[in-house]
């Protein structure tokens, strides 16, 4: 009974996702019309010299010398087609450019959510079944600890200490170049140079979500369904993981599908300090060259892949939690 | 090795390479070099000088520049001027070829000066603004025909001022948007190979160089790294082998001092001539003041700037062309530091001090895209200004904004910069003072609003006049009234350093040696 609703919620759902980006996309177009300067300011500011004329030759070919109004519908004409346009900057298309980047940053944010996840969960359920112990203090301290300090310096101490002080591992890229790996080999030289940003960047999350499956757990211990399997003479630990824990789980997914946008942009900080050749970095280029087109592809990109992750998150409410009705009607 | 007493006055900071046994160059290995990573792999239209540092491994241009800044030969083999200063004739290469097998003639030359340089290089537009024809009596021979003599036009025609293109390739395209722009095809030692964006680029040696023998690497990685740590803690570990462009801060150079490791160049941007400045908007009220201007200039110990936010790699500005520009150099008449004489100025323009302490109060604008010391530098600026009782509002902003806030919208009263004066003050310098260089929009021209009608005519004069002597003295008298009429501050004469292990050897050094094609590098093999 559970599954009848699935396929015409995930339809619902896919038909809610298109005024909703078209939404980002308008907002995303008309906050940055607010920066001061363009492409071409920049373009003529790293070049060294330019004359007005041929400053006002580039604003015509780029067609920034349009009225806002007709540059937007423009703009929302190509969106409609998927055309992305083209950075006048990079001298490359727009989608070409995110899809060389776009691996990357999925592969360092996956990983970084799956360390979080786990870590965060094993935390709090031993903070949990601890509680009030040496050990359970001594988590709370690590986690508000990993809470508190800034992604960018953790990732630069990071650094310091395994590349630098210890030389186990490498202090930035994604791969070594030029090594001519085979593909297993390439494989583990990936995997190497991933696990600094990984755990750097999921810190953070590893601590909110600690913190949070222990608070939940904690208060579970006290529900009347815990009693009932008590005294049916359910084992401690099949208590705590299969009745408790499954519970817990709830906020912690409520919690990451939304840090799942927030991800991508603490990403921006990880990839500069490790040289990961992800959309962050390149998100950040954009801005400071005001290269709209480009910028406004990786937000569309990243919009996309945000409202992706929560419709994946709502799937996984209805496999967690039995009780979810994915068609929305009232048990 | 390295000749460091040729270094003109500059703080020898930099520690000499480990020569303990001295090696003869070795074939093969390839050099990890990082620099910011570049828009496009092409200089001949652009001075972007992160593009200059790549593309010049793989394009070249007709000389390079000695620590001297003299031109010795590179595509030209050598030179001859006319009495009358009106043809240079420049002998090329014969065994030169592009890296698809084409031979490189000199209808590539002609092509590239008319075409690229003259029509769309920022700088060329004005170094080949007197030329009217470009012969090619045969092959290897070119002669430039001016309508008026042009000194300067030999002080940038190296591969970042004027790289030479493959006519073959770029004939009858829209130069600017030409795919071999993001993946060049060169005379030079290197080919390029792989460019994947955000993380690195590959070149491989060019088997059919023209220098027999060279080059000597197999290859060069080119590898990205924005953070700055980052880039220190690579180089610590080996991971990389050189840094080119200031990439490591003055303030992590202290790591790098133990010369049997690692190697600090200070001469490789020589050629830039780099000035870091304060422009002064003298459209604003009180700064159109000349009296106002010389007491901010008397007000900033230079010297102390260099110390303390430079680190000692650098040098105390005194006027408009750098120290090192040996030719041209002239010292002048100083505003250097002296508060009791810039308050003295201060009361004389009728700026009293108020019950507070303060006179004015004016703001100073720099971009978050210059470099760490450029910011740093504005704190100093503003406490010495405090000093003299003018209080100075501190804006950062990115790069864009920036450039919009000072050169089109006029709206700031002092701004930072670091700018390149150029081996040549024609070129560099006089584009900064020049009344019909006041361009609304345009980046770099004279954003300061200074003009003054005889300095024009003697910088006029100045850029066509033929005779060396003639011009220098010309020079010298345009140096004392911008020093006098201090529209623009000139602070610090900045250094740029190459960091690398103490492995990375080359054999000739150059003063535009960040532009350097590195047919002559060798890493020494690890023991």
């Amino acid at each position: 009974m559970k599954r009848r609703g699935l396929r015409p919620f995930v339809l619902r759902r896919l038909w809610q996702v298109v005024p909703v980006l078209f939404g980002i996309a308008a907002l995303n177009f008309l906050i940055l019309q607010l920066a001061p300067g363009d492409v071409v300011d920049v373009l003529a500011g790293e070049a060294g010299a330019a004359t007005p004329e041929y400053m006002a030759q580039l604003r015509a070919a780029f067609g920034l010398d349009r009225p806002l109004p007709v540059q937007f519908l423009h703009y929302l004409g190509n969106l409609a087609t998927l055309d992305l346009g083209f950075s006048f900057r990079l001298n490359m298309p727009v989608l070409g450019l995110i899809m060389t980047r776009l691996p990357a940053t999925l592969l360092l944010m996956t990983s970084a959510l799956a360390i979080a996840v786990v870590a965060g969960s094993l935390l709090g359920v031993l903070a949990a079944t601890r509680v009030g112990s040496w050990a359970d203090t001594a988590l709370s301290w690590f986690v508000l600890l990993t809470y508190a300090v800034p992604t960018f310096w953790l990732g630069l101490m990071a650094i310091v200490l395994f590349s630098a002080g210890l030389g186990w591992l490498p202090s930035g890229g994604m791969y070594t170049v030029g090594a001519g790996h085979g593909a297993l080999a390439m494989i583990g030289d990936v995997a190497l140079h991933l696990i600094l940003p990984a755990v750097t960047l999921s810190t953070f999350y590893m601590a909110v979500y600690a913190r949070l499956v222990r608070s939940s757990m904690l208060e579970l211990y006290g529900a009347d369904f815990i009693r009932t399997a008590r005294a049916k003479g359910a084992g401690e630990w099949r208590i705590t993981l299969v009745h408790a824990f499954r519970n817990a789980l709830l906020p912690m997914v409520t919690m990451l599908a939304y840090q799942s946008a927030s991800l991508l942009s603490g990403a921006v900080l990880v990839e500069t300090v490790f040289s990961w050749p992800g959309l962050g970095r390149l998100a950040y280029e954009a801005i400071r060259t005001r290269d709209l087109n480009l910028l406004l592809g990786i937000l569309f990109f990243s919009s996309v892949v945000v409202v992706l992750v929560n419709l994946l998150v709502d799937l996984l409410y209805v496999l967690i939690d039995p009780r979810v009705d994915p068609a929305g009607r009232r048990a | 090795m390295h000749r460091r007493d040729l270094m003109t006055g500059g703080f020898a900071l930099a520690s000499l390479p480990a020569i303990a046994q001295p090696t003869a160059p070795v074939r093969g290995g390839t050099a990890r070099i990082v620099v910011e990573e570049p828009p496009i792999l092409t200089s001949a239209f652009i001075t972007t000088m992160n593009i200059g540092m790549v593309s010049s491994k793989i394009l070249e241009g007709l000389v390079s520049y000695d620590l001297e800044l003299k031109p010795v030969p590179a595509l030209a083999e050598s030179w001859e001027t006319s009495a009358d200063g009106l043809r240079t004739t420049f002998r090329l290469r014969q065994n030169a070829k592009w890296h698809d097998g084409q031979p490189f003639t000199s209808a590539d030359v002609r092509f590239t000066l008319l075409e690229v340089w003259k029509k769309l290089h920022p700088f060329g537009r004005a170094v080949f603004a007197n030329v009217t024809e470009v012969e090619t009596p045969d092959p290897h021979t070119v002669t430039v025909v001016l309508s008026a003599p042009a000194l300067y036009l030999f002080n940038y025609i190296n591969t970042y001022g004027a790289q030479i293109l493959p006519r073959h390739i770029y004939e009858g395209t829209d130069i600017l948007k030409n795919p071999a722009n993001s993946a060049p095809i060169g005379t030079g030692p290197f080919r390029f190979k792989e460019w994947t964006r955000g993380s690195h680029l590959i070149l491989e040696r060019n088997p059919d160089y023209w220098q027999a023998g060279k080059p000597y690497l197999d290859g060069i990685i080119f590898r990205f790294i924005p953070d700055a740590v980052a880039r220190s803690v690579a180089l610590e570990a080996g991971e990389i082998d050189v840094t080119i462009g200031s990439q490591i801060p003055v303030t992590s150079l202290r790591r790098f001092s133990d010369a049997s490791k690692y190697t600090i160049n200070t001469d490789d941007g020589r050629f830039l001539a780099s000035i870091f400045l304060a422009q002064i908007n003298v459209r604003r009220p009180h700064l159109g003041d000349r009296r106002v201007r010389q007491a901010l200039s008397h007000a900033i110990d230079r010297a102390a700037l260099v110390r303390l936010v430079w680190q000692g790699y650098g040098k105390p500005a005194t006027g408009p062309i750098p120290s090192s520009v040996a030719q041209y150099y002239h010292r002048g008449n100083p505003q250097g530091f002296d508060p009791r004489r810039a308050e003295q100025l201060l009361d004389e323009a009728g700026l009293r001090r108020g019950a507070d302490g303060k006179r004015f109060r004016i703001n100073l604008v720099s971009g978050s895209g210059n470099s760490l010391e450029s910011n740093r530098a504005g704190e100093f600026i503003k406490q010495s200004f405090a000093r003299i009782g003018v209080d100075l509002e501190l804006i950062i902003e990115d790069s864009a904004a920036y450039l919009r806030r000072v050169y089109t919208d006029g709206d700031y009263d002092i701004m930072t910069s670091s700018l390149h004066k150029l081996p040549d003050p024609t070129l560099g310098v006089q584009r900064l003072y020049w009344t019909q260089n006041i361009i609304r929009g345009a980046p770099w021209t004279n954003g300061s609003g200074y003009s003054n009608p005889e300095l024009d005519r003697i910088m006029e004069q100045a850029a066509s006049e033929g005779d060396l002597a003639r011009r220098r003295a010309l020079v010298n008298r345009w140096q004392e009234i911008v020093q006098e009429d201090a529209p623009i501050l000139d602070l610090v004469e900045l250094t740029w350093t190459t960091v690398s292990t103490a492995r990375f050897r080359k054999e000739r050094p150059q003063g535009d040696g960040m532009f350097a094609g590195l047919e002559d590098a060798w890493l020494v093999p690890a023991r």
